[in-house]
C-alpha cells in the first residue's frame, strides 16, 4: 500500500509538470492552429537558458528570472513572429513540419553550444523527505506539485475571472466575431504565445532538477505533453490539467506494475483508445470536424 | 509541368538517370552509401506520399513500416532466405499491418489521425526493442547478407547501389502508374472532398486503407533495401523521429507531386551531408534551411516551380488574349 501512495505521489508531481506543458500546448492549438512539435524541446532550452546565466555569475534566482524573461523572448515573441506568423496562413500541415524542423534546430544549438552531457540543475525546493499520513513523502514532489498547481490555478483565474482572459478566449474561439467586437485578436494570440512561453520556463524549472538537464531530453517530455493534451481534450485547458496527472500517474503505475520495458506503451494505448473511442478528449467537448 | 515541351522532359529524364547510373562509378564507399541511403528513402518517402500527398491521410508512422519490412528482411536473410522472397514477406506484411492502422483514419482525421499513428510508431518501436527473442534487442541483428541478383555478387558498395537504383526505378514506375490509374484519381478525390467522392460511388472506406495499405507497404519495401544496406539493424534509426524525417521529406519536397519525394529525400539525406564542412553546426544549418524554405514555400520545393508555371501560364494566355482584342478591334 505505502508503495502505491508514494507511487501516486511521484506520478501526480510529474503529471503536474506535464500539465503545464500541455496547457501551454492547447493554448497555441486552440488560438492559432499551431500543433507545436518542438513543445518539448522547448522545455528543455530554459533550463539551459538558465545555466548559461549561471555561468556568467548570475545567482540561481537572478539566473531563474533572466532564463524566464529570454525563454519568453525566444520560444514566444520570436518564435511567433518569426514562424508562426509567415506560416499560419498556409495550414496545419507546413507550420507542423517547420516546427519539427525548429525542434531539431533547438536541440543541436543546445549540442552544438553547451554540451552534450547531462549536466545537474539546483532544485527551487529543499531536498528532503516530510512525512504526511505516515508516508515519507519528498519535498520535493510537494513543491513541484503546489507551484504547478498555483501557476493553473492563476491561469485558468486569467481565462475565467479577467476580462483579458475573456477576450482571450474570445479570440480563440471565433476570431472573426470577437475582432467585430473590438478584441485586439493579435495581440490574444501573441499573449497566448508569452504565457506558453512562461508555462514551458517553469516546467523546464520544475522538472530539470528531476531528470537532469540533456539536450535531448525533449522528445519524452513533448510526447507525454501531446499526450496529455489529446487525452484531456485538445480543446480545454482543464482538460490538458486532468490529462497530464492522469499520464504522469500512469506513466509510474506502469513502470512499476506492468514493466519497464513496456512502460512506455502503456500511455500510448491509452492514447489510442481515447482518440478512437473518445476522440473530443475526456473532458473535451465536440469540435465540428471537417469532413 | 506542362510547361515544358515533351521531347524536352524526356530527355531531361533520361539526362537524370544516365547521370545517377554513371557518375557514381568513381564514388567513394560512403558517397556510394549516401546515394543508396537516398534511394531507399526516397521509395519510402514515395509511400507517405501517396498516403499524404495523394490520398490526404496524415500518418506518423512510416518510419515504423521501414522498420518493419528492415527487420522482416534480416530475419530472413540470416536465417538463408534470398531477398526478393524477404521483399515480398515485408510488403505483405507491411501492406496488412497498414491496412490495419487505416482503421483509426476512417473515424479520425488530422491532428488525431496523426497522434494514432504517432502512438503506433513508439509501439513498433517498444517491440523492436524488447522482443530481443525475434529482433535481437538493443544489440539488433548483424552480418545481414547482401543478395545475388542475376548470379551477380552485390556485396561491394557500386553492385548495391544500383540493386537500391534498380528497386527506385521499379518502384517509381509502378507508383506513377497506379496515381495515373483510377485508383490514384480515387485517392486524390478523396483528398480533396471525400464527401464528394462517396457521392460519386467511390468507396472511400476501401481507397482510404488502400492508401495507407499502399503506402506502408512501400515503406515495407524500403525497410527491406535498408537492412541489406547497412548490413546490420538496431531499433535506434526506426524510431519516431525516421517518420518525422519521412514526413519531412514529402512536405518540404512538395506533397502530391510526383517528384516531391525524390527532392525531399534528397534534402534530407544529401543536404546533412553537403553542409559536413560546417562540423557540428550542419544539422542546425539544415534545420533553418528547412524552416526558411517551408515560410517561403509551405507546399515545399515542387510548389515554387508549380507557382512559376502556374504564372507563365497566366502571363501567357493573357498575352494571346490581348493579341485577340486588338485584332478584334481592328476588324471591327
Amino acid at each position: 500500500m505505502s508503495n502505491l501512495f508514494d507511487l501516486l505521489v511521484a506520478g501526480l508531481a510529474t503529471g503536474a509538470i506535464y500539465a503545464l506543458v500541455a496547457v501551454g500546448f492547447t493554448l497555441l492549438w486552440q488560438t492559432s492552429q499551431t500543433i507545436n512539435f518542438a513543445q518539448g524541446e522547448f522545455v528543455m532550452l530554459p533550463a539551459f537558458l538558465m545555466l548559461a546565466a549561471m555561468h556568467v555569475g548570475a545567482p540561481f534566482w537572478l539566473a531563474v528570472i533572466l532564463g524566464i524573461l529570454l525563454s519568453m523572448i525566444l520560444l514566444g515573441l520570436a518564435f511567433k513572429l518569426l514562424l508562426v506568423d509567415p506560416m499560419m496562413r498556409h495550414g496545419v500541415l507546413p507550420l507542423a513540419i517547420a516546427t519539427m524542423a525548429l525542434a531539431i534546430g533547438i536541440k543541436e544549438a543546445v549540442k552544438q553550444f553547451f554540451s552534450a552531457e547531462a549536466s545537474p540543475f539546483p532544485s527551487i525546493v529543499p531536498t528532503g523527505d516530510v512525512s504526511i499520513l505516515g508516508h515519507a513523502v519528498s519535498l520535493q514532489s510537494i513543491g513541484v506539485l503546489a507551484v504547478a498547481i498555483l501557476a493553473v490555478l492563476g491561469l485558468t483565474t486569467l481565462l475565467n475571472r479577467t476580462s483579458l482572459g475573456h477576450q482571450m478566449q474570445a479570440a480563440a474561439q471565433n476570431p472573426t466575431v470577437a475582432r467585430i467586437i473590438g478584441v485586439p485578436v493579435e495581440r490574444m494570440i501573441l499573449l497566448t504565445f508569452l504565457i506558453n512561453a512562461f508555462l514551458v520556463a517553469l516546467a523546464s524549472l520544475l522538472i530539470t532538477p528531476i531528470y537532469l538537464a540533456k539536450f535531448s531530453s525533449g522528445e519524452v517530455l513533448g510526447q507525454a505533453a501531446f499526450i496529455a493534451a489529446i487525452v484531456g481534450g485538445f480543446n480545454q485547458v482543464r482538460g490538458a490539467i486532468a490529462g497530464g496527472l492522469l499520464i504522469g500517474v500512469l506513466d509510474n503505475l506502469a513502470a512499476a506494475y506492468v514493466s519497464t520495458q513496456y512502460r512506455a506503451a502503456v500511455p500510448m494505448m491509452f492514447l489510442i483508445a481515447v482518440i478512437l473511442f473518445r476522440p473530443q478528449g475526456l473532458l473535451g467537448r465536440a469540435e465540428e470536424r471537417t469532413v | 509541368m506542362s510547361g515544358f515541351a515533351r521531347p524536352l522532359k524526356i530527355a531531361l529524364g533520361l539526362a537524370v538517370i544516365a547521370a545517377l547510373i554513371i557518375v557514381p562509378m568513381n564514388f567513394n564507399r560512403y558517397g556510394l552509401f549516401i546515394l543508396s541511403q537516398w534511394a531507399v528513402m526516397s521509395i519510402a518517402a514515395m509511400g507517405l506520399n501517396l498516403t499524404l500527398g495523394y490520398a490526404g491521410q496524415v500518418s506518423l508512422a512510416q518510419g515504423a513500416f521501414v522498420g518493419i519490412g528492415a527487420y522482416a528482411a534480416a530475419i530472413m536473410t540470416t536465417h538463408g532466405w534470398p531477398l526478393p522472397a524477404a521483399i515480398l514477406v515485408a510488403i505483405v506484411l507491411s501492406f496488412a499491418i497498414g491496412w490495419v492502422l487505416g482503421y483509426p483514419a476512417l473515424r479520425v482525421q488530422h491532428h488525431y489521425l496523426a497522434f494514432v499513428t504517432l502512438a503506433f510508431s513508439t509501439l513498433a518501436f517498444l517491440l523492436f526493442r524488447n522482443e530481443s527473442w525475434l529482433t535481437g534487442g538493443i544489440y539488433g541483428i548483424s552480418n545481414i547478407p547482401r543478395p545475388h541478383i542475376f548470379g551477380i555478387a552485390t556485396n561491394k558498395p557500386l553492385p548495391f547501389y544500383y540493386v537500391c537504383l534498380g528497386s527506385l526505378a521499379i518502384v517509381s514506375l509502378a507508383v506513377w502508374w497506379l496515381i495515373r490509374s483510377p485508383w490514384g484519381r480515387a485517392f486524390m478525390a478523396l483528398r480533396e472532398n471525400p464527401l464528394r467522392a462517396q457521392s460519386l460511388g467511390i468507396d472511400t472506406r476501401r481507397y482510404t486503407l488502400m492508401a495507407f495499405a499502399i503506402g506502408s507497404a512501400l515503406g515495407g519495401v524500403a525497410g527491406a533495401l535498408y537492412a541489406p544496406l547497412t548490413q546490420y539493424i538496431d531499433p535506434v534509426p526506426f524510431n519516431l523521429s525516421l517518420s518525422l524525417d519521412l514526413l519531412l521529406m514529402v512536405i518540404v519536397g512538395g506533397a502530391g507531386f510526383y517528384f516531391g519525394p525524390f527532392l525531399g529525400a534528397m534534402i534530407a539525406v544529401l543536404l546533412p551531408e553537403w553542409l559536413r564542412f560546417t562540423e557540428g553546426y550542419y544539422l542546425m544549418l539544415y534545420a533553418v534551411a528547412v524552416m526558411l524554405l517551408l515560410i517561403w514555400s509551405p507546399t515545399g520545393i515542387l510548389g515554387i516551380l508549380d507557382r512559376y508555371l502556374a504564372e507563365r501560364r497566366t502571363k501567357a494566355a493573357s498575352a494571346l488574349r490581348a493579341v485577340a482584342k486588338s485584332r478584334l478591334e481592328t476588324v471591327q
